[in-house]
């Protein structure tokens, strides 16, 4: 840490917070697995010790943990705390301050969070947003104030296309290339027309855009449910009404499982089967429903078992710390971890201080991602490649997400050309 | 045609699933007057021990045995507690504790079992779909649901109109020093009553697994329907809550299977599709409405439980 | 009530709610300015429902409607004024006299009607009807494409302008929060003392004895019911200012259930008892979780709410009257 760090730094009692933010971070994973208990003791009070040196960078999450929903942004944090840790509390070899919140899945709670985070604490990057409905509030927030919003999940169309921003970057995917990717893979399978459904919402009726933008067959029928239903009985006799090829859904987390228990129960998992996106089908919902997942197929930028060094250091370290299979918010929550320490390794850590060289460092991408390649589009946002997946039942009975092929290479969003950035 | 009949079907299941629900509600707060919100809690608790309970068991039957023990006990805990303190009081301080509760016994949850949503399958002998109309291949486990509706409608009735206890209970609901002063523990009668009530909470929860997330957060969706059904019903009316529970199923089933349809004949298919998705999340609402502006305490007004 | 202690305890919260700039900037916390208006915000909306359901004995589940059709009309207003496109042939503006009017107006004149059929049942029949109403809003505001449906509208223009005062500036911003919230505090305090509050209160307590003294309890009921929905609507129009941002959530049945916390837990029927529950509710709500940091429990944060629980059942159980009712006890004298 060099001496620039300190000069327009108060040096007060933030020295306290940054020794509490260490802890926090080693307690998670005490909390999650005691077994590592006492090399994290030690590994703190050495770290205690050695990073009173300067002010670290401050980074604030906001996040969903409660509500149904909770597991998508524990995962995002859990996948970014990981990241921390490997470091001993660094980020490319800065010290860090993570301070995360839970904003309910509330936007008004996301705004406050928010301004707590840009007034107070004067963070000098914010990430975290789960939902497509709270990152259209925090976002220009965090615009007006001149920090670096890099999002590990959500990214609606507003922020990809005209709106873009040259401080916002997507370390996940635009979220319409998720069900775009859906549509490629559906062409790939040969089916000729669709039933699609997805909630009565914004992100949901985006959903469904994305998959017809690239889906060549015909829509067998269309239908929007209800916000977080729980009886999808008749939805289910209307697929089988339809008698379409497929069906596309877009129902995460718990929805899906309510689906995909009721769907599995009604016998048309084989006669009509599903192609969907890595949000509707994740580690999470197959452990929640087991066989009934068995043939389900999805796409998405990462995969559990995809072949690299960086993949397997992620997942085995995931596995070790918490003690469950990571799902693909996890792996996100990682990478954006990873995105950021390129770009303070790069600059030796500043951030606000030289925004221009942290901007550039970041736009390059200069890490190993859990997926794989990694860059950015014109418009900040990755330029994936989509893989096909399947699930499966292992040798040993495991339900495993298998790769089946990348059905969509270097996959830029629709929005990329109306942005302004080079 | 064959497709209207399928959705009645699905509409008298639904119904049917949400008595379910509704039959521990008619006990508490029909019957014993007591504004429980925390009956969702209830039925969460019957699903997580549920599915606890069947993957350590191997056995669902043995999981539901289990649940209904686990969620009686927490009804009969919940009540020594609480909620006997609460009796005396008006509907508003008894719907501030019990939110309480809701937000304690979620936050419980989280911690003991993680966010991660429980598995929960259709044990193997109820897996499967029998051939109900030509073409139409219907779960087996749905008709079970119905089939356990129907059961704990009649328990119900026989418990409250056939029993010497539950002439107790109708009359220690109506008058309890009267019943206590002809020597009958009225405080023990009311806490088993609580916990035959959770007891019916945690039955729907463990026979609802199968079919929804079992995940932290599941009671308080379930819960506003339950009070809807009994609503509609009539306070107190065990005949109520099952006529209740029928109609909302049925209006909210056929609204989400054919309002979008039907709106298509006169409008454009895009907005069709968001106003009937809107409108049918509205029918039941609606459907209340209607009820209690003509029928100001519900379809089988009961006299003696009424506010 | 209107003992010479209330009023000095009463001055004394005024002139402690006008420093509140002052104090958070003196300990350099200025950013809570934002959580202060809130609190203000929603001290409003809270005694606007404490106005039926203490006062008037109406147990209304569906309070959040009116604080959102209030935040609604401010919130397309603004949407159309940044779009450029009209409603019913007029364009939208991000005048606050003018909205803020409208949103009153149209809360009010939804109350009504709610209200009028609400009114034909009593009892839990009440709560339910009211829970139905908003519920029905709530999924008609979910299905508005054109407002962003579930996801609500952004205020791209910022806060409403008001001539003179600059809104977006958060001091100033909360001062006129807090004006309204007196003003209305002042209002329901000579409501609940003139003849018409009488007979409102008269109603509560024997309805059928009012009506045989030939009194017409329902118009009485349903002015007030007009009233309060009138003030949430005040209230949510000035929310959907602070957050510059409204969505259906606002009409959440949990948000109505959130109104009547902070009432039962202020104090029910007491004129200042819905404020104290507003913050309350709201500072706990905030700083629950910091106390975890304090308390070296920070791996528990985010289970706050395993205390917050037991706390309102405590309150429940052993603060009989709220928070206000309870202060009111251990300071030697009652309340009311």
């Amino acid at each position: 840490m060099t001496a620039p760090d300190l000069q327009d730094a108060p040096a007060n009692a933030k020295k306290r917070h940054r020794f509490d933010s260490v802890q926090t971070n080693r307690e998670r994973f005490m909390k999650t697995n005691r077994m590592i208990a006492a090399a994290a003791v030690a590994l703190m009070l050495g770290g205690a010790t050695t990073t009173f040196a300067a002010d670290p960078v401050k980074i604030g999450m906001i996040t969903t943990l409660s509500t149904g929903a909770g597991y998508l942004g524990e995962d995002v944090r859990d996948g970014f705390l990981l990241a921390v840790a490997e470091e001993g509390g660094k980020l490319g070899g800065t010290d860090v301050e993570v301070l995360v919140e839970d904003d309910g899945r509330k936007p008004g709670n996301g705004k406050q969070i928010a301004d707590k985070f840009l007034e107070k604490d004067k963070v000098e990057i914010m990430t975290g947003v789960i939902f497509s409905n709270i990152t259209p509030v925090v976002v220009p927030l965090t615009m007006k104030a001149g920090v670096f919003y890099i999002s590990p999940n959500s990214a609606p169309s507003i922020f990809a296309g005209e709106g873009c921003n040259e401080d916002y970057f997507v370390a996940s995917w635009q979220n319409d290339s998720l069900h775009e990717s859906a549509g490629v893979y559906a062409n790939e399978l040969g089916y000729k027309n669709a039933y699609i459904l997805a909630p009565n919402y914004q992100a949901g009726k985006d959903s469904l855009a994305g998959f017809k933008r690239y889906f060549k067959g015909d829509i067998a029928g269309e239908t929007y449910t209800k916000l977080g239903p729980t009886d999808y009985a008749a939805e289910i006799a209307k697929i089988r009404a339809a008698n379409p090829d497929m069906v596309f859904h877009f129902l995460p987390g718990g929805m899906g499982i309510n689906f995909l228990k009721q769907y599995s129960q009604a016998g048309l998992k084989d006669t009509y089967p599903l192609v969907v996106s890595t949000a509707s089908m994740d580690e999470r919902i197959m452990g929640a429903v087991k066989d009934a997942a068995v043939g389900v197929r999805s796409t998405s930028h990462w995969n559990l078992a995809q072949d690299n060094a960086a993949n397997k250091k992620f997942v085995d370290g995931f596995k070790e710390a918490y003690g469950r299979n990571p799902t693909v918010y996890a792996s996100q929550g990682y990478d954006t971890a990873k995105l950021i320490a390129s770009a303070l390794k790069a600059t030796g850590g500043k951030v606000l201080d030289a925004k221009d060289e942290f901007r550039a460092a970041l736009k390059k991408a200069d890490f190993e991602s859990v997926r794989g390649e990694f860059k950015f589009a014109n418009n900040n946002h990755p330029i994936n490649n989509w893989i096909g997946q399947v699930v499966e039942k292992d040798a040993d009975g495991n339900i495993v997400n298998s790769i089946v092929e990348v059905v969509s290479p270097n996959h830029k969003d629709a929005y990329a050309d109306k942005c302004a950035l080079k | 045609m064959l497709l209207f009949f399928e959705q009645l079907l699905n509409g008298i299941q639904l119904g049917v699933f949400l008595f379910l629900i509704a039959a521990g509600l008619t006990l508490i707060f029909g019957i014993m007057g007591v504004i429980n919100l925390a009956h969702g809690s209830l039925f969460m608790v019957g699903a997580y021990a549920a599915a606890a309970a069947t993957e350590w068991t191997g056995s669902f039957a043995l999981g539901i045995v289990i649940a209904l023990i686990v969620s009686g006990l927490v009804g009969i805990l919940m009540e020594l507690v609480v909620m006997r303190r609460l009796y005396d009081r008006d509907h508003l301080d008894q719907v501030l504790a019990t939110f309480g509760l809701i937000l304690f016994a979620n936050e419980l949850m989280t911690i003991l079992f993680g966010r991660t949503p429980l598995f929960l399958n259709v044990p193997a002998i109820l897996n499967g779909a029998v051939e109900i109309l030509p073409g139409v291949q219907y779960p087996l486990y749905r008709l079970a649901i119905i089939a356990m509706g129907i059961l704990v409608a009649l328990i119900l009735y026989v418990i409250i109109t056939k029993t010497r206890a539950g002439m107790l209970i109708r009359a220690g609901s109506t008058n309890r020093d009267m019943v206590a002063v002809l020597g009958v523990d009225i405080a023990l009668m009311f806490t088993l009553l609580f916990g035959l009530g959770a007891v019916f909470a945690g039955f729907a929860g463990a026979m609802a697994g199968p079919l929804i997330s079992v995940e932290v957060g599941m009671g308080e969706q379930q819960l506003i329907l339950a009070f809807v059904v009994i609503v509609i019903g009539g306070i107190g009316s065990v005949r109520g809550a099952l006529v209740g529970a029928l109609l909302v199923g049925v209006v909210d089933t056929l609204g989400r299977a054919f309002l979008p349809d039907l709106l298509k004949l006169f409008m454009d298919p895009a907005s069709a599709d968001g106003i009937g998705a809107g409108l049918s999340s509205m029918s039941i609402y609606i459907v209340m409405a209607i009820v209690l502006v003509f029928k100001p305490s519900g379809l089988f007004p009961v006299a003696a439980a009424g506010r | 009530m209107g003992s010479i202690r209330t009023s000095v305890l009463a001055l004394a919260a005024l002139v402690f709610a006008l420093l509140v700039p002052q104090i958070l900037s003196y300990y350099g916390e200025d950013y809570l300015i934002g959580s202060a208006s809130r609190i203000a915000i929603y001290a409003l909306a809270a005694m606007s429902l404490n106005l039926i359901l203490g006062y008037g004995g109406m147990i209304s589940f569906g309070h959040a409607a009116y604080f959102g059709v209030g935040a609604y009309v401010v919130g397309i207003a603004s949407f159309h004024l940044f779009d450029g496109s009209t409603i019913f042939g007029f364009g939208g503006t991000d005048a606050a006299l003018l909205s803020w009017t409208l949103a009153v107006i149209v809360s009010a004149l939804v109350a009504l009607v709610l209200g009028a059929l609400s009114l034909r049942t009593s009892g839990v029949y009440f709560i339910m009807i009211t829970l139905a109403f908003a519920q029905m809003l709530y999924f008609l505001f979910v299905s508005l494409e054109q407002y962003g449906g579930d996801d609500g509208v952004i205020m791209y223009n910022g806060r409403n302008t008001l001539p003179g005062l600059d809104l977006s500036d958060d001091t100033t911003f909360y001062y006129v929060c807090l004006a309204f919230l007196v003003a209305f505090t002042v209002l329901v305090a000579l409501l609940i003392r003139s003849r018409f509050g009488k007979v409102l209160q008269a109603c509560r307590q024997n309805e059928d004895r009012m009506r045989a003294l030939g009194c017409k309890v329902e118009h009485y009921k349903l002015a007030t019911f007009v009233l309060a929905g009138a003030a949430a609507g005040l209230a949510g129009a000035l929310n959907g200012n602070h957050a510059e941002y409204v969505s259906p959530d606002y009409l959440h049945w949990t948000k109505s259930g959130d109104l009547m916390i902070m009432v039962i837990l202020g104090g029910i029927g007491t004129l200042f008892g819905p404020i104290v529950g507003a913050a309350a509710f709201l500072l706990l709500e905030e700083f629950l979780p910091v106390l975890f940091d304090t308390a070296n429990l920070t791996e528990y944060k985010e289970h706050w709410r395993i205390v917050f629980g037991p706390l309102l059942i405590l309150v429940v159980l052993f603060a009989r009257g709220g928070l206000l009712g309870t202060l009111a006890t251990i300071g030697g004298r009652n309340e009311r």
